[in-house]
Parts: C-alpha cells; sequence; structure tokens
C-alpha cells in the first residue's frame, strides 16, 4: 500500500512563498514524475513527503494516515538521493543491510533480502566493496538495493540519474521502470528532464514556481499541453510557439506546433523560409528555419532522408489539425 | 604539471631546496646534535659537528636533576586534558552549526574567532585574580581549563570544517533508513568524522604542548609544565649547553613527531578554513 | 535537516560552548576594564578608588611608551616582511618537481612545533652567544669581531628568531595556496606568450593575495602577542620591550594594575583593529 495524498500543502522560506496552496494525489503502486525547470520546487516538495522538511501548512497523508509530522525514520519510505549518499566507511554489503538493521530484521532475513537485492542489481561481486570503489551507476545501484530491502510503501527518488553519462543514464531508466513492473510499488521521482518524465510516468506533474501546471499520462501531456508552459515543456525539440499576425489568423494569442507535424516541401507550402542549421541525427534531421516572419526559429523534424543545405529556401505545411491555440492567459483553447 | 622537466633543472631545484631546508632545521639539528656532546665539547672553539664522543650522560643528568618527568607529565596533562575536553564541548556545537546551520550560525563562528584575538596579556591580571580566588592557581585544573578555552574556537572552527565536509544528504539518507538521532550520530557520523577529530586533536595537542604565556605565567612549582621547565635554563646557572640541548630535545622530539603528522590540518586549521 | 525539532536540538547543542566562551570574554573583559579606571596597587594599598582616565593618560605620557610602540612595529613588520617574501620564495621553490619533496618539507615545517622558549633558548645560548655561540665562531673564522646579538642588535635578533618560528606557517599556507592554482591557468598564460616574470608577477601573485592576506593578518595577532621569546632572552631590556611585554611588567613586575589593565585595554583595541579585517577574508570564505 503507498497512496500518498497532499492536502493544501504550502512551503515559505522566511518571507519566500515556494509552494503556494497545493493539493495532490498519488495512487497506491502509481510512477509519479515530478518534472518543472530548476528551482520549481520539485525536489522541496518530494523532502516533505519524505519528511526532511517541515510543511509551512497543510497535511500529508500516507496510506490514509496523517504523517504531516511523523519523522522520516517512521513513515516507512524509501529515498534515492542524487548524490547516492552511501556511507563511505561500510561495505556495500553493510549499507544495503543499514535500513534492516535500523529496523531490527533478524540476520537470516537481511541476508536473504541482500542476496535477493545484489541479484537483482548486479552488485554480487563488489558487496565487499567500499562504495569509493565502485562506479556511478553501480553506487546508483546500490542506493537503489538499499531503497528496496526495506520494502518501502514508497520509493522517492531525487534526480537519482543525473550524475550518470548518457549511456548509462537510458539504462538505468529502463531498469528502474522494470523494478516498478515487478514491484508494483509507487514511486514519486523527481527530474528535471522532461525525456525522463515522459519514458517512466505513468503520471507526470509539472511544476513551476510552485504551482502545479498540469497532472496527466505523458501523452495526455504531448497532445493536450494545458497551457504554454507545458507546451513549450514537454516534447523535444521543443514546441514551436508563434504569436502575431499567423496565430490571430487561427483565433489565439500564441499557437503552437511541434516539429514533427511540420511537413518540408521543395516548392510550396504555407509556410516558407531559410533553412540555417540542420542536424543530422540519422533516423532523423532537425532543421532550424530562419527568416518564417513567425518567429525567431522555427524547428521542423524531418525524415532522416531528407537534405537540404545552410542557405536553401524551403516551404513548410504544419498540419493544421495538430495545431495547439492559447488565449491571451496562455491556457488551452479546445 | 603534467610535462617533462629537464633533468638538469631537477637536479638544481633538489640542490636548492635540501641546503634552504637544511639550513632552516639546522637549529634543531644542531640541538640534538650538542645534546650528544659532553659539556667541553659543546663548547669547543672551533665546534665539533659530527667527531665527537657520543654520550648519553646529559640525558640521565637532566632526568635525574631536574625532575623532568613531572614537568612532563605535566605538559601531557595540561595539552592532553585541555585538548580532550574542548572536542568534548566542541563537537556538539559544531555538529549543530555545520548541519542545522540557521541565520546567526556564521556570526557565532565569527564570533567565537574574535575571542580567540583577545590579547592574552590584556586579561592576565583578572585571570590570575580569579584564579587565586578559585585556588587553582599553580594548579593543572587551571590550566587545563585555560588553554581549554584559548584553544576551544579553534577546535569548533577545525570540527565544523570538517563536518561541513560531509554530504548532509547522507545524514539524510540515514534518516531515511530509520535511523534516531541516536543512531545517526553512532552509526554514520561518528565513522565519517572520525579522522577530521583525530586531526583536530592532533593539533590542538600540539598548540597547547608549546603555549608559552598562560603556562608560564599562572605557574610555579607544582603544575609547571615543560615550558616553564625550559624557560628556567635562562637563569645563568643553567647555562650548560649540552644538558640545555638534551632538556630541549626531550620537550620538542614527541611534538616534532607528532607534528609532522598534522602538517596537512596545520594549514586549514590554523587559517580557519580560509585557506584550503 | 531544517526541521522544528532538530533546531532546538542543535541549540541546546551549541549552548555550552557558546556560554564557556562568553563567560571567558566577558569575565576578565570587564574585570580590566574596571581595574583601568582604577588606582589599583595589590601590594601597596590594593583598591585605592576610582581615577577616571588616569590610567590611559599615564600608561601613553610613560616614557616606556613610544618605545615600546617602536618595538612592537619593529618585530610585527620586520618578522611579516621576512615571512611573506621569504614564504612566497620557498613556497615557490618547494612547488617545483625535485627529489625527496616531501623531506624538504618536513625540514622547513620543523621548527614550528618547536616551543617558543625552547627555540629562544637554543637560539640566545647556542648560537648568539658573544663566546661560545656559533655566530661568534663564524665571524671569527672570517676575522670579524663576534657581535653582542641580544644588547647590540637586540631588535633584530628577536625578529631573526620569531622569523625563524614562522617561516614555515606562511611557507605552508602559502604553499597549499600554490598548489590550488589551476596549471592550465599558467599554461595558458605561456600559451599567450609570458615570461616566466609575468606569469608570476600576473598569475602567481594575484592568486596568493588571499593567503598572503590570511597570513599576515592571522601572523599579526600572534605576533602582537609574542612573550616568550623576550621573557627568556632579553627579559625586555635593550629596547625589545614591547607593548604587549610592557603591559606585563606593569601587572606582575610592578604590580600596578590599573595602569596594566589600561595598557591591556590599548592592547585589545589594538588587536581588534586587525581583526576586523581577518574577520572580514574569514567572513568571506564562509559564504562560498
Amino acid at each position: 500500500m503507498g497512496q500518498i495524498k497532499l492536502n493544501q500543502v504550502t512551503k515559505s522560506f522566511g518571507d519566500v512563498e515556494v509552494i503556494p496552496p497545493l493539493d495532490l494525489t498519488i495512487e497506491d503502486g502509481e510512477f509519479a514524475v515530478f518534472v518543472g525547470p530548476s528551482g520549481c520546487g520539485k525536489s522541496t516538495l518530494l523532502r516533505m513527503i519524505a519528511g526532511l522538511e517541515d510543511l509551512t501548512s497543510g497535511s500529508v497523508e500516507i496510506d490514509g494516515t496523517d504523517a504531516t509530522t511523523t519523522p522520516p525514520a517512521k513513515r516507512g519510505l524509501a529515498m534515492v538521493f542524487q548524490s547516492y549518499a552511501l556511507y563511505p566507511h561500510m561495505s556495500v554489503r553493510k549499507n544495503i543491510a543499514f535500513p534492516m538493521r535500523m529496523a531490527g530484521v533478524d540476520q537470516a532475513e537481511q541476508d536473504r533480502r541482500i542476496k535477493a537485492a545484489a541479484e537483482a542489481l548486479n552488485l554480487t561481486d563488489y558487496l565487499d566493496r567500499r562504495p569509493g570503489q565502485l562506479s556511478g551507476g553501480q553506487r546508483q545501484r546500490v542506493a537503489i538495493g538499499r531503497a528496496i530491502v526495506r520494502e518501502p510503501s514508497a520509493f522517492l527518488f531525487d534526480e537519482p540519474l543525473s550524475n550518470l553519462d548518457a549511456a548509462l543514464r537510458v539504462g538505468m531508466r529502463l531498469e528502474i521502470c522494470e523494478m516498478h513492473d515487478r514491484l508494483k510499488t509507487t514511486m514519486i521521482y523527481v527530474t528535471h528532464d522532461q525525456v525522463e518524465a515522459m519514458t517512466m510516468a505513468d503520471k507526470i506533474v509539472v511544476l513551476q514556481a510552485g504551482v502545479i501546471e498540469q497532472v496527466g499520462s505523458p501523452l495526455e501531456l504531448y497532445h493536450k499541453p494545458r497551457n504554454v508552459f507545458v507546451a513549450g515543456f514537454i516534447g523535444s525539440p521543443k514546441m514551436n510557439l508563434i504569436s502575431g499576425a499567423e496565430a490571430e489568423k487561427h483565433g489565439a494569442r500564441t499557437i503552437g506546433i511541434r516539429p514533427e507535424h511540420i511537413d518540408v516541401t521543395g516548392d510550396s507550402g504555407l509556410w516558407q523560409g531559410v533553412v540555417g542549421v540542420a542536424e543530422h541525427l540519422g533516423s532523423d534531421t532537425f532543421f532550424h528555419i530562419h527568416n518564417t516572419g513567425l518567429a525567431e526559429t522555427i524547428t521542423v523534424r524531418a525524415p532522416g532522408e531528407v537534405s537540404f543545405d545552410n542557405g536553401d529556401v524551403i516551404h513548410l505545411s504544419p498540419r493544421l489539425d495538430q495545431l495547439h491555440r492559447f488565449d491571451a492567459q496562455g491556457l488551452r483553447i479546445e | 604539471m603534467a610535462r617533462a622537466v629537464t633533468q638538469r633543472r631537477k637536479i638544481i631545484n633538489t640542490a636548492v631546496a635540501w641546503s634552504i631546508g637544511l639550513l632552516i632545521f639546522f637549529p634543531i639539528l644542531w640541538t640534538i646534535l650538542t645534546s650528544f656532546k659532553t659539556e667541553a665539547q659543546a663548547i669547543s672553539d672551533p665546534p665539533v659537528f659530527l667527531a665527537f664522543d657520543w654520550t648519553l650522560e646529559n640525558y640521565s643528568v637532566v632526568m635525574e636533576r631536574s625532575n623532568y618527568m613531572r614537568f612532563l607529565w605535566n605538559s601531557v596533562i595540561i595539552a592532553g586534558g585541555s585538548t580532550i575536553l574542548g572536542i568534548i564541548v566542541a563537537v556538539p556545537a559544531a555538529w549543530s552549526m555545520a548541519f542545522v546551520p540557521s541565520a546567526r550560525t556564521k556570526d557565532i563562528l565569527l564570533w567565537m574567532l574574535s575571542t580567540k584575538m583577545l590579547p592574552a596579556v590584556g586579561v592576565l591580571y583578572p585571570i590570575y585574580l580569579i584564579f587565586i580566588k578559585l585556588g587553582i592557581l599553580d594548579t593543572r585544573t587551571g590550566l587545563v581549563i585555560v588553554l581549554m578555552l584559548m584553544n576551544l574556537p579553534i577546535i569548533v572552527w577545525m570540527l565544523y570544517t570538517y563536518f561541513r565536509e560531509i554530504p548532509g544528504e547522507i545524514l539524510e539518507a540515514a534518516r531515511m533508513d530509520g535511523a534516531s538521532l541516536k543512531e545517526e550520530i553512532l552509526y554514520v557520523l561518528t565513522p565519517m568524522a572520525v579522522p577530521g577529530i583525530a586531526s583536530t586533536l592532533l593539533l590542538n595537542f600540539i598548540l597547547a604542548w608549546n603555549e608559552a604565556f598562560w603556562t608560564l605565567n599562572l605557574t610555579a612549582a607544582k603544575a609547571a609544565p615543560l615550558t616553564a621547565f625550559i624557560a628556567s635554563y635562562s637563569s645563568p646557572e643553567g647555562l650548560f649547553y649540552a644538558k640545555l640541548s638534551a632538556a630541549s630535545t626531550m620537550a620538542i622530539a614527541p611534538i616534532l613527531v607528532l607534528g609532522w603528522f598534522s602538517q596537512k590540518q596545520l594549514v586549514s586549521g590554523l587559517t580557519f578554513g580560509a585557506v584550503k | 535537516m531544517a526541521t522544528q525539532h532538530s533546531r532546538s536540538a542543535a541549540r541546546l547543542m551549541m549552548a555550552p560552548a557558546v556560554i564557556l566562551l562568553l563567560g571567558w570574554m566577558l569575565v576578565p573583559l570587564i574585570m580590566t576594564l574596571m581595574f583601568s579606571f582604577k588606582k589599583y596597587l595589590p601590594l601597596r594599598g590594593g583598591d585605592l578608588g576610582w581615577i577616571g582616565f588616569d590610567n590611559y593618560v599615564r600608561f601613553v605620557t610613560s616614557s616606556a611608551f613610544w618605545p615600546s610602540v617602536v618595538a612592537t612595529l619593529a618585530i610585527v613588520g620586520g618578522v611579516l616582511a621576512i615571512t611573506v617574501v621569504f614564504g612566497v620564495l620557498l613556497a615557490l621553490l618547494l612547488n617545483q618537481p625535485m627529489w625527496g619533496q616531501g623531506i624538504v618539507r618536513i625540514l622547513v615545517i620543523a621548527p614550528f612545533f618547536v616551543m617558543p622558549t625552547v627555540s629562544a633558548l637554543v637560539w640566545k645560548n647556542m648560537f648568539m652567544d658573544p663566546v661560545n655561540g656559533l655566530f661568534a665562531h663564524l665571524w671569527k673564522f672570517f676575522g670579524a669581531a663576534p657581535i653582542e646579538w641580544l644588547s647590540q642588535a637586540s631588535l633584530q635578533s628577536i625578529v631573526m628568531i620569531v622569523s625563524w618560528q614562522w617561516l614555515p606557517f606562511a611557507t605552508l599556507i602559502l604553499l597549499t595556496a600554490i598548489q590550488s592554482l589551476d596549471s592550465e591557468q599558467l599554461e595558458a598564460a605561456e600559451m599567450d606568450g609570458a615570461p616566466p616574470l609575468k606569469r608570476f608577477s600576473y598569475i602567481i601573485l594575484p592568486h596568493l593575495g588571499r593567503a598572503i592576506t590570511v597570513v599576515v593578518l592571522i601572523q599579526t595577532i600572534f605576533l602582537l602577542a609574542v612573550f616568550a621569546e623576550i621573557f627568556v632572552t632579553t627579559g625586555g631590556a635593550f629596547g625589545t620591550r614591547t607593548l604587549t611585554y610592557l603591559i606585563y611588567q606593569r601587572v606582575l613586575e610592578s604590580q600596578n594594575v590599573g595602569l596594566g589593565s589600561a595598557g591591556g585595554v590599548y592592547a585589545i583595541i589594538l588587536a581588534n583593529i586587525v581583526a576586523i579585517f581577518l574577520m572580514r577574508a574569514v567572513g568571506k570564505n564562509l559564504d562560498a
């Protein structure tokens, strides 16, 4: 069981309110990702759930019971930190055993769980090493192992992959997802990387300046961003946002079109512009188009075989059924 | 710099550095050598460097005549006692400043530092009076207290610097792992802090051992440590070079050894973390 | 971290250290201030009542005052100049590749660990003694008349002894600072065509600026309080009576506590002026 409910939660540091009143429910077994630019309050929110940070007002419920003043040790949650926070003076085995030792789990059970975790995380050969002798990826696994063995009601991840290199990051991302499928335990995951959010989450919570901009499944956010901020934040490369005359033509203050929803056509199209930089990824090519009269740059995602050179004039055809329209407040117009 | 240095350059560097190093070390070397000479050889003209009859006589004479062991014991008790007492008081303070910093932490730290800058001579008489009133003049207890207070700011600062290098996330992890405050301090913080505490202990032991204002002014016959013992040789009747050297060697040898171990901590400890 | 519970625990844990230091600072300070406004002669009548600023006036108008200021400045200034200049040079040297670097470091640092009474006595008797000292032998070897160091060149002698004790401190700190200099910066300067001397004055010296400030400030605090070295060598004679020593004599030797306390207040003010600058340098580092 691991339902987590935030009721009218606020947080202020002195006079600065970093989180205005906020309500949020994360259902049992859900993989929730808090995503937003740095300083949006997503880590603070996670630490408040963990009990590492006091609430200024409001309450936190875990499994239906009020845990607002429960110390972190008693909340039954496990956390994986950005720096991994392994105990440098303990071996991997002792690190993993630590929460069980604190909980008074008997030795045989400890050994059983350590063995299981080590096998699942490919750490069996490293159990007697110190964290200092491990690579970044291995440390990450130890931190996860330490979280798994206490069989928590929910896992909290605070940007756990940001210290890993790109290749490892993709691998670990997959492993955490597989772990979630296997354990079916609630997970709350904080990241600033929208790709991680999109690939891992059941439910994404987009935050900006302490305010929830939108809550929804990855595809909901992709297809129906509630406002301009979410539209610009989710998706890579970014959605093209166009305002001015072209937007008014569609009855909106701002219109948005994703790079993959613009077709490149050689001789004719709705818009035209000059090719600036072309980024060839092999499968796809991103064209950055200038002089369209719409926005500084329009990004277009074309199949890999489409080829234009810097300076070529090209024509663009946006798929109008994929157009997003936003009003003067930046809110979506259906 | 990852670059090949010419052999010649390295030879010159080595020669110059060793010459200067030996020159700086020479007074200590000369003292040690003299301590093994007879009194006549110690003042022979011209001076002898190594070609003398090595003798241990001076050491046994100094030990017998001057009750050296009592001074040594006083030094050990005063330096050790004040340092350990200081650490006991400082650990909780440094811990709380490093891990639960408040808006005033910085001011408190700087204020502590400022007490260290109070010139001792400015408060000599009040301390003297207080000591007489409390009946602790010329006692080891009195000196333990004064040296503890004198070095407390440095001890707090050094520990604070070490503690601050322990990432807060690790303590939070312990809390998430179900450790109580007591368990957190016992199983996680203390093992990680031991190296820092050890070097603080070492450096402050040295500082207390060498302290020569309060130890000279607040002791007479009973509680005098080695600093005062050596100072007693400044009177004319104590002018025996070989014996002076033997006494000096005994007073500085243990500290030289400890000092070499603590040279890394010396910098951050004595500059209050301003130079790393 | 920042929960209410841990906050109040933190305050409690800080209390013993804060209270002890507060007492250590305030009680003697207030007593000194009080004595400084009194005619107070413990052996000649004791407390003879309040006399306002008389002690302060008498202290600075006594014939011993200005010479003591000069002696203090000479010692502090002389030692600072010697230790900083040679400290920088030594640090540069020790930073070069060589054989046995660790051992040379140990040799250079050693004097710092010698207790002040020992170094003063060793220098006084075994080096500066006009008959049996090594310097006397050296002078005679070159056919010169031996110098009576501690009476003829008393201030210089004390500066030399104290410099010998503090040079390791300066060297060690400056060496640490040099080692923290990013070698790519020097390589960049080299690529930009700066010769060694220019690299020193445009890159190394500015990088050392902060460390030098810290060395100067910390040493000043300690040098203002130099005591044992004078106590053991000249006893304050031959123009080596510093402010600290003068106060010490007023209080303990002539037992004029009121007058000595007024001097003590001057010394405290002087030290605090230096301290303010040191705290600024240190405080800046706390924010980082």
